[in-house]
């Protein structure tokens, strides 16, 4: 088996183990992305040099016995939303564009010191803003499973170089399912971990309230040994949690769910959802009960307004957090020709410089803040907020972990969707109670649905720092599927 | 766009119009580091020096708030009576201008930290009650400067530019609840209140309260009302207001203002007025009436402020001892009147005769000097006591040699004259300007037996018994030893040599 379709874990210890060296396990992958990059557009920066550069100053601390995590010498590719000091950061948008950051993200920094090895920056929708990556400035990236359709979104050009074999680690940000629809629609792992498990410092925000990152991987894991490398209070960050990481990897390896309670959401799932992934997630349920599990139905019945609520607390938050792109100190800057005021270069910049979504949830939040129709939009969206995380509460009185499909629908074809905002905001349907609530899932692979043959994700839901339950329960099912299909589900997937 | 102002007198102002105040007070608190990142806070440093990827606002970095600043503002609200919150959280106020790096300030809008409070304050001998209605704590913008234009403001100007090192500065705001009933003493109200807060804020140590430089800002709202009418007017709020004497005089000025303007049938628009400190005069800024939409709403990035009852049951027993108690209390100490007491108050002057006292002068000197010679002194300068280039030190200096014999007060006038000159401190200025008191017997001795020969009259007279002749020889004594002469014994060595008892 070639480098590139070995997992995180068994790379990192044949570096470790010096039976491949970084350098190779780097080159093998940079030669991936020059083969297949040009047809799947996962990243908008590689920086090969760079990244072989990292791989020998790895090889040459483990030739010197420097003790390293289990990471180390493991290439990754992180969203274009985390700053790198070394490599341009633009959170998809030209008004950014060429922006180098003078600082490092601590989920970047953390990495870099655990010994991974950055081989660029991958796609994603403008700010994070999309189902879809088409609302990147710089193009849609392809989903390796049929590239003319999506990859998800907004993470997807992490997915779809994952999925892809592009790199076997990658990190993503969730703000309403930016990591779980494009694993869910690329075959893979997404994982969100629980909201303030690890720093939001130096990650473009989207919404602040909403925006967690977190890992890629082509099984659970590896996904847990990326979240536990990036993970943990940081003082950059005050609404990161102060407490121990929850034993993720340990849940990982451990990988059962004999005894457990396990609902399902009954709000997930029926209407509007393509029979193929409702038929992938019914035998999922009856796999999980064959394991030993309980399976109950639970009503989570404000999950109905959680949409709705999404869509004015997030733009609002963006309509501020935005505020700062004005030309004034860095990135784009238009108009500025000696005759015009900073107020009309402020906006001249601003027009130019933002997609259309961007500037449409730009216009929603600032309306939803105005005087006057607070209390109607944004107030009234938080107290839907709590009330959803009231249902989650209730409902992990009754069970350990909750499961839905994570999307409604398989990957959809690049442009069906472009000019129906609704349409697109319903990918996110299922995913979008657990960035309200703050609290962990993670997306697994469950099957191909039979009307396109597309990978269909089964989301798994725990409570606020109980993702260790996600990849015990994630990595139960991944044993049992894998077994069942004679190995991983991207096995299926065509070759590029 | 210049706008015509009319003025109405003052007295026939008050004798129409009830004036109704409301005070804003911005304060720099003297923290080490800036509000949400490490930067330090130190005035004058290089332009854009003291910045980090927090306080520009770089794409991805993140508030943490200071504690320190947070223990300020709320011993600040404890000294100054108020509730503090047992939660509260930040609240970011979103408009765009180019020295605000995020686009939004970082504030707190319908959760302060301290709400409901008063400050007591002397005028004329009695006590206004000042209620503060809010203490909040947010942080403090960059700096423009708007380089061509007629105007210094951002409109017409050519360029501006930008210094970030005071954006993200903690910034402490206080507000009154509207003082009514200040009648015609409004701008003694207004000075008297700033000037107290301003020594309550320095006897906490939160900050240096500069005006000058901007550590402490304030900004004055006037509005007034129909003598016989309850119901308030239109207010304006004037900025720009850099010194103790510009709150009185931006007080005055509006008010006759807006009498002018109320009597003559007009309106008052709600604005912002800027004052200049040159002329005393206040022009037309922003009008509220187009007003911003700041679009409140709770900071996402700071969690929640909920401040231990315990910590702040020790903030409040581990206060100073606050500025009127002090004043009291040092009142009692020197035996001061009333009238005295309050006249230091207001001249600025109990520090600097405290400090006096502390360097070791007798207290009724210290007041003496720093009420006398030194005030006339700065009046005449224009400038603040505490600005004069002496120190309490230098003062309590000069004390001591007029009560050794040294000097007379006389040559002490000189002597500080000398200091105030920057020709050093008062034993140089003594040595260089030769001001010490002639004692040595044998020269007066001398200086006196030239001047009862040049004065054979005076000496008949004294000799034989108008003893009040005296008074002419010591002058001619004085006169000649130009002014160094100790009078007193030049009195009793004239009287012995003429062979007369005094
Ligand atoms: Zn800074």
């Amino acid at each position: 088996m070639s480098l590139i379709h070995k997992t995180a874990a068994e790379l990192g210890r044949l570096v470790a183990s010096q039976e491949a060296s970084a350098v190779e396990v780097t080159q093998a992958h940079l030669d991936r992305i020059a083969e297949v990059d040009s047809k799947v557009s996962a990243f908008l920066h590689v920086d090969a040099q760079r990244a072989l550069e990292q791989a020998r100053t790895v090889d040459e601390r483990i030739a010197k016995g420097d003790k390293l995590g289990p990471l180390a010498g493991v290439p990754i590719a992180h969203k274009d939303i985390f700053a790198t000091d070394d490599m341009p950061t633009t959170a998809g948008s030209k008004i950014l564009e060429g922006w180098r950051p003078p600082y490092d993200a601590t989920v970047t920094r953390r990495l870099r010191e655990a010994g991974l090895i950055i081989l660029g920056k991958t796609n994603l929708d403008e700010f994070a803003m999309g189902s879809s990556t088409e609302n990147s400035a710089y193009g849609p990236s392809h989903n390796p499973w049929d590239l003319s359709r999506i990859p998800g979104g907004s993470s997807g050009g992490s997915s779809a170089a994952v999925a892809s074999f592009q790199a076997p680690l990658s990190t993503g940000t969730d703000t309403g399912g930016s990591i779980r629809q494009p694993a869910a629609v690329t075959g893979i792992v997404g994982m969100k971990p629980t909201y303030g498990g690890s720093s939001r410092y130096g990650l473009i925000a989207f919404a602040s309230s909403l925006d967690t990152p977190g890992p890629f991987a082509r099984n659970v894991l590896d996904a847990a040994l990326l979240q536990e490398a990036f993970s943990g209070h940081d003082e950059f960050d005050s609404t990161s949690i102060d407490a121990p990481v929850p034993p993720v990897v340990e849940a990982a390896r451990q990988g059962d769910v004999a005894g457990l309670r396990i609902g399902v959401v009954k709000e997930l799932g029926g209407e509007g959802f393509q029979p193929g992934v409702l038929a992938r997630f019914h035998e999922t349920v009856d796999l999980l009960e064959s394991l030993g599990a309980k399976v109950v139905e639970v009503s989570c019945p404000t999950f109905g307004y959680a949409l709705p609520a999404y869509y004015l607390i997030a733009p609002s938050e963006c309509s501020s957090n935005l505020a700062r792109f004005d030309a004034m100190r860095y990135g784009l800057r238009v108009g500025d020709d000696g005759t015009r005021s900073a107020e009309e270069v402020m906006a001249l910049t601003r027009a130019a410089g933002f997609g259309p979504e961007v500037k449409r949830r730009i216009m929603l939040g600032t309306y939803a803040l105005s005087s006057g129709y607070y209390d109607a939009y944004y107030g009234q969206a938080q107290k839907v907020r709590t009330l959803i995380s009231r249902d989650f509460e209730a409902a992990f009185h009754q069970v350990d972990v909750l499961i839905s499909p994570t999307t409604p629908t398989t990957a959809f074809p690049i442009g069906e969707r472009a000019d129906d905002p609704m349409a697109m905001y319903l990918a996110d349907l299922c995913t979008i109670p657990s960035n309200l609530s703050g609290n962990a899932a993670i997306s697994v692979p469950c099957g191909l649905a039979d009307e396109d043959g597309l990978p269909v994700g089964l989301q798994i839901m725990a409570p606020v720092l109980g993702d260790d339950r996600c990849y015990r329960v994630g990595a139960a099912v991944e044993k049992a599927f894998t077994d069942r299909w004679g190995g991983p589900l991207l096995s299926k997937a065509p070759t590029l | 766009m210049a706008e015509t102002v009319t003025l109405m007198p003052y007295d026939e102002a008050l004798e129409r119009f009830e004036p109704v105040l409301g005070l804003e007070t911005h304060v720099e608190l003297g923290t080490a580091s800036k509000m949400f990142c490490g930067c330090p806070t130190t005035f004058g440093a290089p332009p854009n020096t003291h910045v980090c990827p927090i306080c520009l606002a770089l794409p991805g970095s993140l508030p943490v708030a200071n504690v320190k600043a947070i223990e300020s503002t709320i011993r600040i609200g404890l000294a100054l009576n108020c509730s503090i919150a047992e939660w509260c959280r930040f609240a970011r106020k979103n408009y765009f201008y180019p020295d605000m790096p995020k686009n939004y300030q970082i504030s707190q809008y319908d959760e302060p930290l301290c709400t409901d409070g008063y400050l007591d304050v002397q005028v004329e001998g009695k006590t206004v009650r000042v209620e503060i209605e809010r203490v909040h704590l947010e942080e403090d913008t960059g700096k423009s400067t708007h380089v061509g234009g007629a105007t210094g403001r951002i409109q017409g100007a050519d360029y501006s530019i930008v210094d970030y090192n005071r954006a993200g500065i903690p910034l402490v705001e206080i507000v009154t609840k509207p003082v009514e009933g200040t009648d015609r003493l409004a701008p003694e109200v207004a000075k008297a209140y700033v000037t107290e807060l301003r020594e309550l804020l320095r006897s906490l140590g939160v900050s240096d309260v500069r005006m000058e430089e901007g550590s402490l800002r304030c900004d004055v709202n006037v509005s007034l009302m129909p003598r016989g009418s309850s119901t308030w007017g239109t207010r304006t709020e004037t900025k720009n207001v850099n010194s103790l004497r510009s709150v009185e005089r931006s007080v005055r000025g509006e008010i006759e203002r807006q009498a002018a303007i109320l009597a003559d049938g007009g309106r008052i628009i709600q604005e912002t007025r800027h004052f200049h400190e040159d002329t005393g005069a206040t022009t037309s800024g922003r009008s509220k009436e187009e007003a911003q939409d700041y679009r409140y709403f709770p900071e996402p990035d700071l969690v929640p402020i909920a401040p231990d009852p315990a910590w702040v049951a020790t903030l409040k027993a581990e206060l100073p001892e606050l500025p009127s108690v002090r004043r009291a209390r040092i009142q009692a100490e020197w035996g001061v009147s009333d009238l005295d007491m309050a006249a230091m108050h207001n001249a600025d002057a109990i520090e600097l005769v405290e400090a006096t006292v502390a360097a070791g002068a007798p207290a009724a000197d210290a007041r003496k000097w720093w009420m006398g010679e030194l005030a006339r002194r700065a009046n005449e300068a224009g400038t603040a006591l505490a600005d004069l280039p002496i120190t309490p030190g230098d003062v309590a200096k000069v004390t001591e040699l007029v009560a050794s014999g040294a000097l007379n007060d006389k040559l002490a006038r000189q002597v500080l004259e000398g200091v105030l000159a920057g020709e050093g401190a008062p034993e140089a200025v003594v040595e260089k300007r030769g001001l010490r008191i002639v004692n040595d017997e044998g020269e007066l001795s001398a200086i006196i037996d030239q001047v009862l020969a040049g004065n054979a009259d005076a000496a008949d007279k004294v000799r034989s018994g108008k003893i009040a002749a005296v008074g002419a020889l010591v002058g001619g004594v004085m006169k000649a030893s130009r002014g160094k002469a100790d009078a007193g014994r030049a009195r009793e060595l004239i009287l012995e040599k003429l062979g007369v008892e005094g």
